[in-house]
């Protein structure tokens, strides 16, 4: 049952790194992709219907955590004390960002709104890459079953490292290059002309960037976590999960080189989704590694809640899991193609009522 | 002030309160919306179909700023309040994660095919997703209601061997009875306030003399919905409420009264300023006997008053628990008041031409905000000293390794983000009312050159 849920919750948070991480390369490549003002609206259109729903998966993640292992989340989340609230303030800009934009047709406020958006996309980019370090690397938990952790300390990672070490700051780079690229793909796939080019390009070298430094990370991290890597090659479904990755990033190239959108958009998908997943793999049952000694960490059974809690979670989660994949095939369906908003006929320079040119925004005016 | 219990409490508080300043509106307006959506549908009332339009664009801002300052919310259990985490997680992690899954999903998904896909996907989905919008934020709705149910009257769960709360039935901790009436009662107040706001809007356009058509039907709207739910606001579910208050909670009933000392015939104080000190109110307005009838049905029953109860189980802030539920009762009696006089006036066809009642009803715009914010107060202050009532004290639901120093500093960055938002949110909602519903007609004059997701090709 610990491991049925250590299951979910590391697949509900992966799901959340696939979907909501292509909002965040959208993000970051945003303002070099997209230049005019139509093109701007075109990219933010592509993940209007979506990207609330993605966010849910964080949140629902975050439930699942909660529940399946009150112990860990209550000593990871305030042991990240605030390296979280600086994230959660760049997430409301961020969310607001979208929301508002299209409110008011203002050069600056378009402007600003964009650029909050971009940063904000930027940062949480690297802050997950930087989480997902920091769960490798390990924080000092100690026998409280609590720690604390600065945001920065030393620059090499060891046991008095804070949030931020040369390790941890190594995969958040890699997760933003890798999140831009896989965002690139999203916009490939969901826009024509320039935007498409652009974003295509963009996404061709990101992957590439990407892909070396993946290397990096790899390299450091048996240095930094070396018994993990000597359990994970012992464990058939990591090596299974890894050979996954491997027909992913396959994808991934093939799609990158056929200029095939949709090809490599699933590769890109996936290699993120079956990487985390061989991190994962690799990990269990720990959840939260201490740096202070492996007898101090807290894993899938000393953290969990009591299997009849799980249980009971487990039979709404048979009848949560399909409607929340239903809604999103649903909704993806109905918005399936390409977004395209057709250019004003009226010259750019006759200044548009306020009222009417909304539209594709996430929150656009409606009715016309 | 380096009291980390303080820092941390005001931290959720505020965090808390500014949250729920969104939810309010959106699940009440959400009811609204659904309603004209069916008026419209059925009858093929441009108007109505114009006013839900009209009300959406309101409707998804506040639900943009209630989403981003909601998830920090499920982050503080985890950052401020590790301990009661730690210890609470798996009874009340139940009813969080059942949110997301069951809820937050819903919303997410119709929302984007509500407020893209009129024009794409046709009246009837539009229909459906509206009403799909409505389900997914009161389902919401109930599942935080039943979470701090728990905390305010605990049951179906253990207590395990490490000290931690478990769950033990399901279905007696999700249908906890008192679950069930705060939740009616929230949720008309929801709706009170959707009402209130739209009243006001309509009696703003009422009196500068524009889109006469949907001020009309926004007073229409908005009083009759607004007298229904004021009055189902008090009785039975306010009576309710105050009756299972009385029940597992009399040290918070004597509080919430400025009852010092349990008396047969209790009295009901009107006005009055609670004097903790010297244990008595002071410029007392009271209607004898009538607490100990709205409680227990006879004038002569004895109500237990703070001298029954151990000093160290008294809440806290005695003071501000007594304002804040005369503040939201006397608010609630007044709405009920403006409401039906408007709706009298509207029923004689006057309403419109009652200039004072119109003014009453615009300035009314704040004081469901205010009653509702207060009543969670008291739902807040008065399941004091406790943080689950009964089984963990709030003093002992903190975060050990979070300082005073560290809740403060984020608690001032929220507070200067949050001003920020709140800003910018009256900005765009004003300038929405002031263009009115009619600048969502098509101009003539301009092409449509953009569309709605109808360009999604």
């Amino acid at each position: 049952m610990e491991t049925l849920w250590f299951v979910i919750v590391a697949g509900m948070l992966a799901m959340y790194v696939v979907l909501d991480g292509f909002d965040f390369g959208v993000g970051f490549l945003h303002l070099m992709v997209a230049r005019t003002e139509v093109e701007r609206r075109t990219v933010l259109a592509a993940i209007g219907p979506v990207w609330d729903g993605n966010e849910v998966w964080l949140i629902a993640a975050g439930g699942a955590l909660f529940m399946a292992f009150p112990a860990a989340y209550a000593a990871g989340f305030s042991g990240f004390y605030l390296p979280l609230m600086l994230l959660l303030w760049v997430f409301i800009l961020r969310g607001l960002s979208i929301a508002f934009r299209g409110q008011v047709t203002d050069p600056l406020w378009a402007a600003f709104w964009d650029t909050t958006f971009f940063l904000g996309s930027t940062l949480i980019a690297v802050v997950l890459g930087v989480a997902v370090g920091n769960v490798f690397r390990g924080v000092p938990l100690d026998s409280t079953g609590t720690f604390h952790i600065p945001l920065f300390a030393t620059f090499w990672p060891g046991t008095r490292s804070g949030v931020i070490d040369a390790y941890t700051a190594l995969v958040g780079v890699f997760t933003l290059a890798a999140l831009g690229g896989h965002g690139g793909l999203y916009l490939a796939m969901k826009t024509d002309g320039p935007v498409q080019e652009r974003s295509t390009q963009a996404a061709r070298i990101l992957w590439l960037v990407a892909g070396v430094l993946f290397l990096l990370v790899t390299w450091s991290t048996v240095h930094v976590a070396p018994e993990l890597t000597a359990i994970a090659g012992q464990r058939p479904l990591v090596w299974i999960l890894a050979a996954l990755v491997v027909a992913s990033v396959a994808m991934l190239g093939i799609g990158l080189v056929r200029e095939q959108a949709m090809l490599a958009f699933v590769g890109s998908a996936g290699t993120l989704f079956t990487l985390l997943g061989a991190g994962a793999a690799a990990r269990w049952p720990v959840l939260l590694r201490s740096s202070l000694g492996p007898s101090l960490s807290l894993d899938a059974f000393n953290a969990a809640t009591s299997p009849h809690g799980l249980r009971v979670a487990t039979i709404w989660m048979l009848v949560g899991l399909p409607l929340a994949c239903g809604y999103y095939l649903f909704i993806t369906r109905l918005f399936r193609g390409t977004v395209r908003l057709e250019t004003p006929p009226v010259a750019p320079s006759l200044p548009e009522p306020a009222d009417d040119a909304q539209a594709l925004q996430p929150f656009p005016r409606l009715g016309q | 002030m380096t009291d980390t219990l303080f820092w941390h409490r005001l931290h959720f508080g505020f965090t808390v309160t500014y949250h729920y300043l969104f939810p309010q509106l959106t699940m009440g307006l959400a009811l609204l919306i659904v309603i004209w959506k069916l008026k419209a549908y059925r009858s093929g009332s441009a108007l109505h179909d114009e006013a839900a339009r009209f009300w959406a664009r309101i409707f998804a801002l506040a639900f943009a700023v209630g989403v981003v300052t909601g998830i920090p919310l499920e982050f503080q259990f985890g950052t401020n309040w590790s301990r009661f985490s730690h210890f609470a997680g798996g009874v009340i992690g139940q009813t969080l994660a059942m949110e997301g899954m069951f809820a937050f999903f819903l919303e997410s998904t119709f929302l984007g095919l509500f407020l893209y896909g009129e024009k794409r996907f046709g009246p009837r989905l539009h229909l459906a997703s509206a009403v799909a919008l409505w389900v997914g934020s009161w389902l919401s709705g109930y599942f935080i209601i039943a979470t701090n149910a728990f905390m305010q009257s605990p049951v179906g769960h253990t207590i395990d061997s490490a000290g931690r709360l478990q769950l033990a039935d399901f279905w007696a901790f999700v249908l906890n009875p008192w679950a069930i009436w705060q939740y009616l009662h929230n949720m008309t107040a929801s709706v009170v306030t959707a009402s209130f706001v739209v009243a006001s809007v309509g009696a703003f356009w009422s009196l500068s003399g524009r889109h006469h058509e949907h001020a009309s039907l926004a007073l229409r709207t908005g009083v009759i919905a607004g007298l229904v739910a004021s009055c189902l606001m008090v009785f039975p579910t306010g009576d309710r409420q105050g009756k299972m208050v009385a029940e597992h909670q009399p040290a918070t009933l004597a509080s919430m009264e400025g009852l010092f000392e349990s008396t047969p015939g209790a009295e009901l104080a009107i006005i009055g300023q609670p004097n903790v000190q010297q244990r008595k109110l002071e410029n007392p307005v009271v209607v004898p006997g009538l607490l100990s009838f709205l409680i227990y049905g006879s004038f002569g029953s004895t109500v237990t008053g703070l001298d029954q109860i151990p000093h160290d189980r008294w809440p806290d802030n005695i003071e501000l628990l007594y304002y804040a539920y005369h503040v939201m009762a006397g608010l609630g009696t007044l709405f009920i008041a403006l409401m039906a006089l408007s709706a009298f006036q509207l029923w004689r066809g006057r309403l419109e031409r009652s200039r004072p009642l119109l003014w009453g009803l615009m300035l009314a715009l704040p004081f469901p905000y205010v009653a509702t914010t207060a009543g969670w107060m008291t739902a807040e202050l008065g399941r004091q000293p406790w943080l689950i009532y009964g089984l963990m004290r709030t003093s002992e639901g903190t975060s050990p390794r979070v300082s005073a120093g560290n809740a403060l500093f984020t608690l001032i960055g929220f507070s200067g983000l949050y001003l920020v938002v709140g800003i910018v949110f009256l900005y765009l909602v004003g300038r929405e009312i002031s263009h009115g519903p009619a600048s969502l007609r098509p101009q003539p004059r301009m092409p449509r050159t953009l569309g709605l997701a109808g360009e999604v090709r």
